[in-house]
C-alpha cells in the first residue's frame, strides 16, 4: 500500500542530500588523521631504529657466528673474543631464583588481598604493595648494598653454609655480593607486578565457581583451592613470567649486588654478572668495533628474552580472563 | 573426607600463611622505608638542597644541581614523552584496526619489552653521536621513551572506554569528527590520562641506567638542554659505589629526596584518579 | 598540567640562553686514578676563573679513550697511554703527562702490614692462592699472624688505566700472567669481584672482610685502608709513597710523546707499580674558547697545579718531563693558529 501523500511529501524532503559539514571540516578531520598517523607511524619508526641499530652494530660478532657467542664462555677484551654465556647465565640465574621467591609471597599477598585476608587490612596492604612498586631501582641498590649484602654476609649465608653446605648451591666464601644478593633484591622488586597481576587474575575467575564451592560446604581456602586456583592457574603462570620478564632487564640494583665478575658457578654465593649489568659498565668505554658489537649482540639477547616472555605471559593471562568455564572439579 | 574441625583448622593455618607472605613482603619496604628516613634526614639542610657537590674529600656541599637536572631531565621527557605516548594511544584508539594500526600496536608490543639500558644505548647512538656531546636533551629522550610504551597503552583503553553514545551525540550535532575526538572524547578521558601521565612521569624520574650514557654528569648548575647534567638517580649511584663514608650519608639524604618527589607524584595521580572519578561520566 | 611543564620548558630555555653568555663549560671524562686531585685543580681553577667550568666525570681510563675519540667529550683522562690502533681512530691526539701515581695493593684484614712479592702477588690475582695464611704468604709475612679466612680478590669492571699498570707490572714479573692474562685497559679476570671505578674498588675492599684490591694511593690514603709492602725489581720491600713514585720514574727515558711504562722499574727505593696520568687533547683544538682554555688550564697544571700533587699523594713531575710537555703545549694550535698561553694564567 504506498505511504499517504503528506509522508511521502516528508519523505521527498528526507530524500535530499544531508546538511553540507562547514567548509574546513573536512580539512580538519584529514589533518587530524594525518597527525594520528604521525604518531603511530614514531612508534614504528623509533622500535624499527632501535632493532636495526642493534643488528648492525652487533654484526662484527654474529658474522662470526651467533651460536657460539651465545655459547662460549670467556669474556676477554684483550684478545676480542666475547662469549654471552656467563651473562645468560648469570640473568637466568638471577630472574629464576626472583620468581622462586616472589611468586609463593605474591600468591599468599593476592590471596590475602582477595579472599583471605580481614577487609579492613586489605586496603593498608595494597597501599604498602604500591609503595613498593614506585621505589626507583637505584634507591634498592642502595637498600641492598648496605642492608641486605652485610646480613647475607654475616647471618643467612653461613646459616645456609652450616646447615644446607652439602649442596653446590651454597659453597664457597660468604662475601654477601653474588648471585643470591641479587635474586632476593629482584624478588622484592617484582613482588609488586606478580601480585596485582595475580590479583587481577584471581578476580576475573566468575564468582560462581567460588560461591558454588562454599554453597557446597567449603571452607574459604577449600573454596580456592578446588574452584579458584585450578582456573587462574594458567594466569599465575603468566603473572610469574610477567614478573621474570621485569625481573630481566632490571639494571642498577643488580649491578650494586651482584659482584661484577662474568664468571659461571654454581654456587648462589658466588659473584656473577649479568645481561644489563654488564652493558651499563661496559658501554661507556668500548674501543675496538667487536667489543662494541659484543654488547650489541648481548642487546639483543637481552631484548629477545624479554620479548619472548612478555608477549608468553600477556598470552596466558588473557587465557583465564578469556578462556571458556572449566569443570569446577578438577 | 577429613572431619570439619581439620578442614577449619588448615583454613586457618593458610589464613596465617597469607599473612606471613605480607609480612615477608612488607620487612624489607618497612626496613628500606625507615633506613631512607633515618639515614637520609640528618642530612637534609638547607645547604643540602642549593649546594653543589664538594670536591673528593672535602665535606659539606650538596645536591642542589642534581635536583634541577632531574626537574630539567623530566621536563624533557614530558615535552617529547607525553604527545607521543597520548598521541600514539589515541591514534591506536581511533584508526588502530586497520592493517597500518595492527602494525603500529604490534610494534608497541615490542617497544614495551624494551629494556631501559637499551633505550640508553639507542638514544647514545642517535643524539650523543651526532650532537659530539652528552647532553640533558639525550637523557630526556631517553626516559621520554620509556613512557610511551605504557603511556599508549593506557591511552588507548581509556579512549576506548568513552562511551560510544558521547562520539555519536557529538556527530549527530555536527561536530566535525576531529573536533569530537580532541574536545569530547580525550577530555572525557583526560582525568585518567592525567593519571597514567604522572605515574609515567614518576617512573621516569626514578631511572638511572639510560642516564649514564647520555646525560652523564655535571658538577655545577646547567640549565641547558644541549650539556651534560647532574641528576638525582646518577649521583645516588656514585656516592653509593664510592668508599666515602661522607658520600654515603648524602646517598641516603639524596635518595630520601627522590622518594619525596616520586611519592608526591604518585599521590598526585592518586588525586586525579580519585577527582575524575567523581567528577566523571555518566 | 601541559602547559606547566610548558611553560617550564620555556624559561629553561631563556634562562639556558641568558646563562650561556657568561660560563664556559668544557666537558672531560676518563680515569678515576687521579679523580681526588682532578677533582681539586677544577675546583681550585674555578674558583680562579669563575667563568671557566670543567666539568670532569671519573669514568675509567676506558670511556676517556673512547669518549675523546668520539669528541664526544672535550678532554679525556688516561693512565693507560693509548695503543697505535687507537690512536689511528683518533688522529692529531696528544697525551699530556700531569702527575705520577702509584698503585697500591691494599687490604681488609687484621695484619697492619703485609709483604708481597711478585710471585705472592701474581699468584693472589691468578687465584692459585685462596688463603691468608697461605704458606707462601707465610713465608714472606714471618712473625705476622695471618688469619685462616678466604681471599676475595677485587678487581676493576670497568676499563682501567689503574689496571693497565697493574697488569703491566704483573705481565713483567710474571711469566704465567703474562700468557694467561696479559695485560690491558679491561683483562678477563681469573676471578674476582669487579667494581667500578677506584673508586669501586676501595668500597669493594673496605666492605668485605679478607678483600684484597689495586687502587691508587689516594683511594687508599683518604679511606684509612692499609697498603702492601712490595718487593722491587732489585729484591728490595718497598712501601708506596711520594717519593717511591718519582724514583719509578727517575731512570726511564720519556719518549717524545710521552707514552711510557714505568713499572718494575730499576731504582733501590724504586716502587714497582706507578704510572703516569694523561690528559688526552686534540693538538688542534677545534672551538675557540673552550681551545684557548683548555690550553690556558694545562699550562696552570704542570706549573701552579704541582703544588696540590704531593698532599694527595701524587708525585710531581719529573723538571725533565714538565720542560718537555711545556714545549708540546707550546705547540698547541686553536684553529690552526698558535694558542694564547697568558703569562699570567
Amino acid at each position: 500500500m504506498p505511504p499517504p501523500a503528506d509522508i511521502a511529501a516528508n519523505g521527498a524532503a528526507l530524500a535530499e542530500p544531508p546538511q553540507r559539514l562547514p567548509a574546513g571540516a573536512h580539512t580538519g578531520d584529514r589533518l587530524w588523521n594525518a597527525l594520528l598517523g604521525v604518531f603511530g607511524g614514531a612508534v614504528l619508526l623509533v622500535v624499527g631504529v632501535i632493532v636495526l641499530e642493534l643488528v648492525k652494530v652487533s654484526r662484527p660478532v654474529m658474522a662470526v657466528g651467533a651460536t657460539r657467542f651465545l655459547l662460549e664462555r670467556d669474556w676477554n677484551p684483550v684478545v676480542d673474543s666475547f662469549g654471552a654465556l656467563p651473562f645468560i647465565y648469570g640473568t637466568l640465574v638471577t630472574s629464576t631464583l626472583a620468581i622462586v621467591v616472589a611468586l609463593p609471597v605474591s600468591v599468599g599477598l593476592a590471596l590475602f588481598l582477595s579472599e583471605m585476608g580481614p577487609p579492613r587490612l586489605r586496603p593498608v596492604v595494597s597501599f604498602a604493595i604500591e609503595i613498593l612498586a614506585a621505589i626507583p631501582s637505584v634507591v634498592y641498590g642502595l637498600w641492598g648494598l648496605f642492608v641486605l649484602v652485610p646480613w647475607l654476609r654475616s647471618t643467612v649465608e653461613p646459616f645456609l653454609q652450616s646447615t644446607l653446605g652439602f649442596l653446590p648451591l651454597f659453597q664457597g666464601p660468604t662475601i654477601g655480593l653474588g648471585f643470591l644478593a641479587a635474586g632476593l633484591i629482584l624478588a622484592v622488586m617484582i613482588l609488586p607486578t606478580v601480585s596485582s597481576v595475580t590479583n587481577e587474575v584471581l578476580k576475573t575467575v566468575p564468582a560462581s565457581l567460588r560461591e558454588g564451592a562454599l554453597a557446597l560446604g567449603a571452607t574459604r581456602w577449600e573454596a580456592i583451592r578446588i574452584a579458584v586456583l585450578p582456573y587462574a592457574r594458567p594466569g599465575i603462570l603468566g603473572a610469574a613470567i610477567l614478573g621474570l620478564g621485569r625481573a630481566l632487564g632490571e639494571t642498577m640494583a643488580v649491578t650494586m649486588v651482584i659482584g661484577n665478575s662474568p664468571e659461571i658457578h654454581a654456587s648462589l654465593f658466588a659473584a656473577g654478572y649479568s645481561l644489563p649489568a654488564v652493558i651499563a659498565n661496559e658501554f661507556a668505554e668500548t674501543v675496538t668495533d667487536v667489543h662494541t658489537g659484543a654488547l650489541a649482540g648481548l642487546a639483543l639477547v637481552l631484548f629477545g628474552i624479554s620479548l619472548v616472555l612478555n608477549s608468553l605471559a600477556r598470552i596466558l593471562v588473557q587465557l583465564v580472563s578469556r578462556g571458556p568455564m572449566r569443570g569446577a572439579a578438577q | 573426607m577429613k572431619s570439619l574441625a581439620v578442614r577449619r583448622a588448615v583454613n586457618v593455618i593458610v589464613t596465617i600463611l597469607c599473612g606471613a607472605m605480607v609480612l615477608v613482603a612488607i620487612v624489607p619496604l618497612g626496613s628500606l622505608l625507615w633506613l631512607v628516613v633515618s639515614k637520609g634526614a640528618p642530612g637534609l639542610t638547607p645547604s643540602f638542597f642549593t649546594a653543589l657537590p664538594a670536591p673528593v674529600g672535602e665535606p659539606g656541599g650538596g645536591i642542589g644541581n642534581a635536583i634541577l637536572g632531574t626537574g630539567m631531565l623530566v621536563g624533557l621527557a614530558c615535552l617529547i614523552g607525553l604527545p607521543l605516548g597520548i598521541g600514539a594511544g589515541v591514534f591506536l584508539a581511533e584508526r588502530g584496526d586497520g592493517p597500518f594500526g595492527r602494525a603500529v600496536r604490534f610494534t608497541a608490543e615490542i617497544f614495551s619489552g624494551i629494556p631501559s639500558i637499551v633505550i640508553g644505548i639507542a638514544a647514545y647512538g642517535v643524539v650523543v653521536i651526532p650532537m659530539r656531546r652528552f647532553s640533558a636533551l639525550a637523557g630526556g629522550l631517553a626516559l621520554a621513551l620509556l613512557m610511551v610504551p605504557s603511556l599508549a597503552r593506557t591511552t588507548e583503553e581509556l579512549v576506548r572506554l568513552v562511551p560510544g553514545t558521547l562520539r555519536e551525540a557529538s556527530l549527530a550535532l555536527g561536530i566535525p569528527q576531529w573536533k569530537t575526538s580532541l574536545r569530547i572524547v580525550l577530555r572525557t578521558a583526560a582525568g585518567g590520562i592525567l593519571t597514567a601521565a604522572l605515574l609515567a612521569i614518576a617512573r621516569a624520574a626514578g631511572e638511572t641506567a639510560p642516564l649514564l650514557f647520555t646525560s652523564l654528569n655535571n658538577q655545577y648548575w646547567n640549565f641547558r638542554p644541549d650539556l651534560p647534567t647532574a641528576s638525582l638517580t646518577v649521583q645516588i649511584f656514585n656516592y653509593a659505589i664510592s668508599p666515602y663514608q661522607d658520600w654515603h650519608d648524602k646517598a641516603w639524604s639524596a635518595a630520601l629526596v627522590l622518594l619525596l618527589l616520586v611519592g608526591a607524584l604518585n599521590l598526585a595521580a592518586r588525586y586525579a584518579l580519585r577527582r575524575s572519578a567523581a567528577g566523571g561520566q555518566t | 598540567m601541559k602547559k606547566i611543564l610548558i611553560a617550564f620548558a620555556a624559561l629553561a630555555f631563556a634562562g639556558a640562553t641568558a646563562r650561556a653568555a657568561d660560563t664556559l663549560l668544557v666537558t672531560g671524562a676518563g680515569a678515576t686514578f687521579p679523580f681526588p686531585l682532578y677533582s681539586k685543580w677544577f675546583s681550585d681553577y674555578n674558583k680562579k676563573h669563575p667563568d671557566l667550568q670543567f666539568n670532569y666525570q671519573s669514568i675509567g681510563s676506558g670511556g676517556g679513550i673512547k669518549q675523546i675519540t668520539g669528541k664526544t667529550v672535550d678532554f679525556g683522562a688516561s693512565d693507560a697511554p693509548m695503543t697505535d690502533e687507537q690512536m689511528a681512530k683518533a688522529s692529531g691526539i696528544i697525551h699530556i703527562p700531569t702527575v705520577l701515581g702509584a698503585v697500591v695493593v691494599t687490604y681488609n684484614a687484621p695484619m697492619q702490614s703485609l709483604k708481597l712479592t711478585p710471585e705472592t702477588l701474581s699468584g693472589i690475582f691468578l687465584g692459585k692462592i685462596t688463603k691468608w695464611n697461605d704458606p707462601a704468604l707465610a713465608k714472606d709475612n714471618a712473625g705476622v699472624k695471618l688469619p685462616d679466612t678466604a681471599i676475595t680478590v677485587a678487581h676493576r669492571s670497568d676499563g682501567s688505566g689503574t689496571t693497565n699498570i697493574f697488569t703491566d707490572y704483573l705481565s713483567k714479573v710474571s711469566p704465567e700472567w703474562k700468557e694467561k692474562v696479559g695485560k690491558g685497559t679491561a683483562v678477563k679476570w681469573p676471578v674476582g669481584l669487579g667494581g667500578k671505578g677506584n673508586e669501586g674498588v676501595t668500597g669493594l675492599v673496605k666492605s668485605t672482610p679478607g678483600a684484597i684490591g689495586y687502587v691508587e694511593l689516594a683511594y687508599a690514603k683518604q679511606n684509612k685502608l692499609p697498603t702492601s709492602t712490595l718487593k722491587n725489581q732489585e729484591g728490595v720491600f718497598v712501601q708506596p709513597s711520594l717519593e717511591a713514585t718519582s724514583e719509578a720514574a727517575a731512570g726511564v727515558e720519556m719518549p717524545a710523546d710521552f707514552r711510557v711504562s714505568i713499572t718494575n722499574a730499576s731504582g733501590k727505593t724504586a716502587y714497582p707499580i706507578a704510572g703516569f696520568t694523561y690528559l688526552l687533547v686534540y693538538k688542534d683544538q677545534g672551538d675557540k674558547a673552550k681551545g684557548e682554555a683548555l690550553v690556558n688550564f694545562l699550562w696552570w697544571a704542570i706549573h701552579e697545579g704541582q703544588t696540590s700533587a704531593a698532599p694527595l699523594d701524587y708525585a710531581p713531575l719529573p723538571k725533565p718531563v714538565a720542560a718537555m710537555v711545556e714545549k708540546t703545549l707550546q705547540s698547541m694550535t686553536v684553529q690552526g693558529k698558535p694558542a694564547q698561553l697568558a703569562a699570567t694564567r
